[in-house]
C-alpha cells in the first residue's frame, strides 16, 4: 500500500520538490498551501507522514503541529518540521508541539529522500 | 496422600536426578569444552526440566530453565564458546534450580545469574567485537509518530543482532496507556560497528532517550555483582554425595523379575506338597521358610510394579486444556486418589481407553456455555476423575456435570445400526451398556475429538483384557459417570483353593466375603429356592455342579463360598474348600479365553491345573437369576 504523505508549504516550488521526489519513491502526496489548508485536510483523511514549513501565512508549522497533535488521527502520524534556520530552541519548541523529526532548508532530494524513509518506513 | 504418589513429589525427583546429570554434564564439558554431543545432551536435559516442570506447576523452575536453555542454545549452536567462566556460572544456576526445586519462595532471584550466564557466554563469543546498545524512548514516542520496530530494524542492519526487550517500566495492565512506548530494548550487535551510527538511528531522538551503548563482552554493572548475589545458593545447596533415593528400572526387568517370582511361586507350592506327603519334619520346616520368604519376595516385587494413578493423571489435564480451547467450552478438571496404586502395565493400558472416555465427556457429555447457561448451570462445565480401592479392586471414576446420556436416543441409534429390535424390553443399564458396542456413536456431528464410534468398544476391550468392567451410569441433565473396575494386578492374586467334582478352581481371596454350610433344606440337587438367607439377607447361589455339568455324586457337606463385586453378592456351591494358595495367573489360550466364568488358569504344588473363577461375571448371573425369580414373583 503506498503510503500518502501531506506536505504543507507556502512555497510552491518546495512543494513541488517535495512532490517530485517522493512520487519517484513511491509515496503519494498531498499538498497544503498553509497551516490552516493542512489542517483542514488532516481532518478529513489519515496521512502517514506530514511534513511541515515553519514560516507560513494563516498558521505557521509550530502552530499547526500543537493544533494537529490535538486531532484524533493525528496519533502515532509521524511529522516532521522544516525550517530555514537550526535553532535548538525552536527545534525543541517543534518537538514539543509535538514534531516528530526535523529538516534544515536547504536540503536536497537525498537528505528529504532518507528523513522521509526513516520517519514514515 | 503419600509422599511417592504426590506427581510433584515425583517431578522433584526427576528434576533433581537430572540436575545431576546437567552438573556432571557440566563437569565433563570442563575438560571436553569442544564436545557438541556433550552440549547437547546437557540441552536435552534442560529441556525436560523444562518440559516437565511447566506441567507440574514448577512455574519458577521452568521460567528459569527457560532462559537457561535459551543461553545453552547459543552454545549449541556454536554461537558462543565454552569457557571456565560459562561452565562456573552454569554449575550456579544448577544451585539455583535446585533451590527452586526445594522452596520456590525462598529461593534468591535467578536473573544475576542468567544475566552472568549471558555476560559469560558474551565475552566467549567468537569475535568478541561488537556493541550493546540499551535504549528507552519517551513515552509519548508510538503518538508522535516513530516507529521502534523501525528503529531496531535500522539498528539491526548494522550487523548481527540479538535484541531483547527491557519490559521493566511497563505497569499492571489496569495502569497501562497502549500507546505509551514503556519498553526499553536491548540489542546486541555483533562486529565492527561504530557508535556513531547507531546514534545516528536515534538521530531525532537523541537528547529524549536513555541510549547506552557499550562494547559488547563488557560486563554490564549488573552482571558484575551476579556471582556475589548467586554464592549464598550455592553454600545452602545439600552436598550431593548420597544418591537418589530411588532409582530407575527398566520395566522389562520387573517384568522378567515378576515373572520368575510367579515360578517360584509355583515351584514353592510343589515343594510343600512334596514335604507334605514325605512327612519328613525337616523338610517340613525348611519348605515353610521358603513358603515364607517367597511369599515375601511375591509382595514385594508386586509393590514395586505398582504405580500412583497420578502418573497419568498429568497429560489428561493437558487433554482438557486443549479440549476446552478447541471446543471452546470451559471445562474444570479435578483429580482425586491419584495414590491410587495399580499394575504398571494396567496403568499403561488404561491410558488411552481414559483418554477417550475424558473426550467423550468434553465433546458429548459437556454441553456448550450457552446452553449451559440456558438450563442454570454453572458455564464451566467439570470433568472429575477419581480413584479409590474396592476389595481387590480399583475403581477409576470419570465423571462429567453434562447432559447426561439420553436413553431414547440410544435406543434409536442402537435400533438403526441393529445392535437392538425394536421390540427388545431392555433396561437403561442394559441400554447403555450398548453405547461399548463396536460401531455405536449418538453423537450427530462426527468431530475431529470424538464420534467415529471406534472408541468406546476399544475401551471396553482393552478394560475386559484386563478383566476388568465398565459401567455407565447416568442422570439426564446431570452428567454421566463410567466407572472402570479393575484388578489390582495382573500376575499373582491370593486364591481360595476350591474342589468341585474332583477338579480344582480357585476363586480370588478378595473377591470371597465368607464361606458357609450349605443348609440341608438345599443340599438336594435343584433345590426348590435358589437364595440362601444368610444372616436374614438373601443372597442368591448357583451350584457350580450343575454349571460345570459335573455328574458325579456331591459330597455330604457342600460348602457355600460368598462373593462379592460390585456391590452385589452370590453365593456359589463348591463341594470341597480346600486351601488357600498362591494363584499365578496364567493367561487362557486364545481358544479358551472366550470361555465365560474364567479368567485365567493356574498351576497347582502338583502340577495340575485350576481354573480361575471370573467373579464379576459369576455375580452377573447371580444377577440375572434374581431378576429372573423377580419377574417371576409379578408374573405369579
Amino acid at each position: 500500500m503506498t503510503k500518502t504523505i501531506l506536505a504543507v508549504d507556502d512555497s510552491p516550488s518546495v512543494r513541488q520538490m517535495v512532490q517530485m521526489t517522493l512520487k519517484g519513491a513511491g509515496y503519494t502526496v498531498v499538498e497544503a498551501v498553509d497551516g490552516e489548508d493542512a489542517l483542514d485536510k488532516a481532518r478529513r483523511g489519515r496521512f502517514d507522514a506530514v511534513i511541515t514549513d515553519q514560516n507560513m501565512p494563516k498558521l505557521d508549522g509550530i502552530g499547526f503541529i500543537r493544533r494537529f497533535r490535538e486531532l484524533p488521527t493525528a496519533v502515532g502520524v509521524p511529522v516532521v518540521f522544516l525550517s530555514t534556520e537550526s535553532r535548538d530552541d525552536l527545534k525543541a519548541e517543534a518537538r514539543a508541539a509535538g514534531a516528530t523529526g526535523w529538516m534544515t532548508k536547504p536540503f536536497d532530494q537525498t537528505m528529504l529522500l532518507n528523513v522521509v524513509k526513516k520517519i514514515a518506513g | 496422600m503419600s509422599a511417592e504418589a504426590d506427581p510433584s513429589a515425583l517431578f522433584r525427583q526427576e528434576a533433581s536426578e537430572l540436575v545431576a546429570s546437567i552438573e556432571v554434564g557440566l563437569l565433563d564439558l570442563e575438560k571436553r569444552e569442544g564436545d557438541s554431543e556433550l552440549i547437547a545432551s546437557v540441552f536435552r536435559d534442560l529441556h525436560t526440566v523444562k518440559g516437565s516442570g511447566a506441567m507440574f506447576g514448577f512455574t519458577e523452575v521452568a521460567a528459569f530453565v527457560h532462559e537457561f536453555e535459551t543461553a545453552f542454545d547459543r552454545l549449541r549452536r556454536g554461537e558462543a564458546a565454552v569457557n571456565a567462566d560459562v561452565i562456573a556460572v552454569s554449575l550456579k544456576a544448577c544451585d539455583h534450580i535446585r533451590g527452586l526445586l526445594a522452596d520456590p519462595a525462598t529461593a534468591p532471584a535467578g536473573k544475576p545469574i542468567l544475566d552472568a550466564l549471558a555476560g559469560a557466554m558474551d565475552s566467549a563469543a567468537a569475535s568478541g567485537a561488537g556493541l550493546v546498545v540499551q535504549v528507552r524512548l519517551p513515552a509519548d514516542a508510538i503518538r508522535l509518530g516513530h516507529h521502534p520496530r523501525r528503529l531496531l530494524d535500522e539498528l539491526a542492519a548494522l550487523g548481527k543482532t540479538r535484541i531483547a526487550a527491557l519490559p521493566e517500566a511497563i505497569p499492571p495492565l489496569d495502569d497501562l496507556d497502549p500507546t505509551d512506548c514503556l519498553t526499553g530494548w536491548r540489542v546486541e550487535i555483533e562486529g565492527n560497528v561504530d557508535p556513531a551510527d547507531v546514534e545516528a538511528v536515534f538521530v531525532f531522538l537523541a537528547d529524549l532517550i536513555d541510549l547506552e551503548i557499550t562494547p559488547l563482552g563488557d560486563p554490564a554493572p549488573s552482571m558484575a555483582e551476579a556471582p556475589r548475589e548467586a554464592t549464598p545458593a550455592r553454600t545452602a545447596a545439600p552436598a550431593q554425595g548420597s544418591g537418589p533415593d530411588t532409582m530407575r528400572v527398566a520395566t522389562e526387568r520387573l517384568d522378567e523379575l515378576m515373572d520368575r517370582v510367579g515360578e517360584l511361586v509355583i515351584a514353592e507350592a510343589r515343594l510343600h506338597s512334596i514335604a507334605q506327603t514325605a512327612g519328613d519334619s525337616v523338610l517340613l520346616v525348611v519348605a515353610e521358610d521358603i513358603q515364607r520368604l517367597a511369599e515375601g519376595l511375591r509382595d514385594a516385587t508386586m509393590s514395586m510394579r505398582m504405580v500412583p494413578i497420578g502418573s497419568i493423571t498429568g497429560r489428561f489435564r493437558r487433554l482438557v486444556r486443549d479440549l476446552s480451547t478447541q471446543l471452546g467450552r470451559p471445562i474444570r478438571f479435578e483429580t482425586s486418589g491419584e495414590d491410587t496404586e495399580l499394575d504398571k502395565t494396567v496403568i499403561e493400558l488404561l491410558a488411552d481407553p481414559l483418554v477417550h472416555i475424558i473426550r467423550n465427556a468434553a465433546d458429548h457429555g459437556l454441553e456448550s456455555p450457552q446452553e449451559r447457561q440456558a438450563v442454570c448451570k454453572p458455564e464451566t462445565g467439570t470433568i472429575e476423575l477419581d480413584a479409590e480401592y474396592s476389595g481387590a479392586e480399583v475403581l477409576i471414576r470419570v465423571r462429567d456435570d453434562g447432559r447426561g446420556l439420553d436413553p431414547a436416543k440410544i435406543r434409536r441409534r442402537a435400533i438403526d445400526r441393529g445392535l437392538t429390535t425394536e421390540d427388545a424390553q431392555l433396561s437403561e443399564a442394559e441400554l447403555f451398556r450398548l453405547v461399548l458396542e463396536p460401531g455405536f456413536s449418538t453423537a450427530e456431528r462426527v468431530t475431529d475429538l470424538s464420534g467415529r464410534g471406534v472408541g468406546m468398544d476399544v475401551v471396553r476391550r482393552t478394560v475386559e483384557d484386563l478383566r476388568g468392567q465398565i459401567e455407565i451410569a447416568s442422570e439426564p441433565g446431570h452428567g454421566s459417570t463410567i466407572t472402570l473396575r479393575l484388578p489390582l494386578t495382573l500376575a499373582i492374586i491370593d486364591g481360595l483353593l476350591i474342589e468341585i467334582g474332583g477338579e480344582y478352581y480357585s476363586i480370588p481371596l478378595a473377591a470371597v466375603e465368607e464361606c458357609v454350610e450349605l443348609p440341608a433344606p438345599h443340599a438336594a440337587a435343584s433345590g426348590a429356592s435358589s437364595f440362601l438367607n444368610i444372616r436374614g439377607s438373601l443372597v442368591p447361589f448357583v451350584r457350580l455342579r450343575d454349571l460345570f455339568a459335573v455328574t458325579a455324586p456331591p459330597s455330604d457337606f457342600q460348602k457355600v463360598v460368598v462373593v462379592t463385586s460390585g456391590g452385589s453378592r452370590i453365593g456359589l456351591v463348591v463341594d470341597r474348600i480346600v486351601a488357600n494358595n498362591q494363584t499365578v495367573i496364567k493367561q487362557l489360550s486364545r481358544l479358551h479365553a472366550a470361555l465365560k466364568g474364567f479368567s485365567g488358569a493356574t498351576i497347582l504344588g502338583d502340577g495340575t491345573v485350576a481354573l480361575i473363577l471370573d467373579v464379576p461375571q459369576l455375580v452377573a448371573l447371580g444377577r440375572t437369576i434374581e431378576d429372573r425369580s423377580a419377574r417371576l414373583e409379578r408374573a405369579a
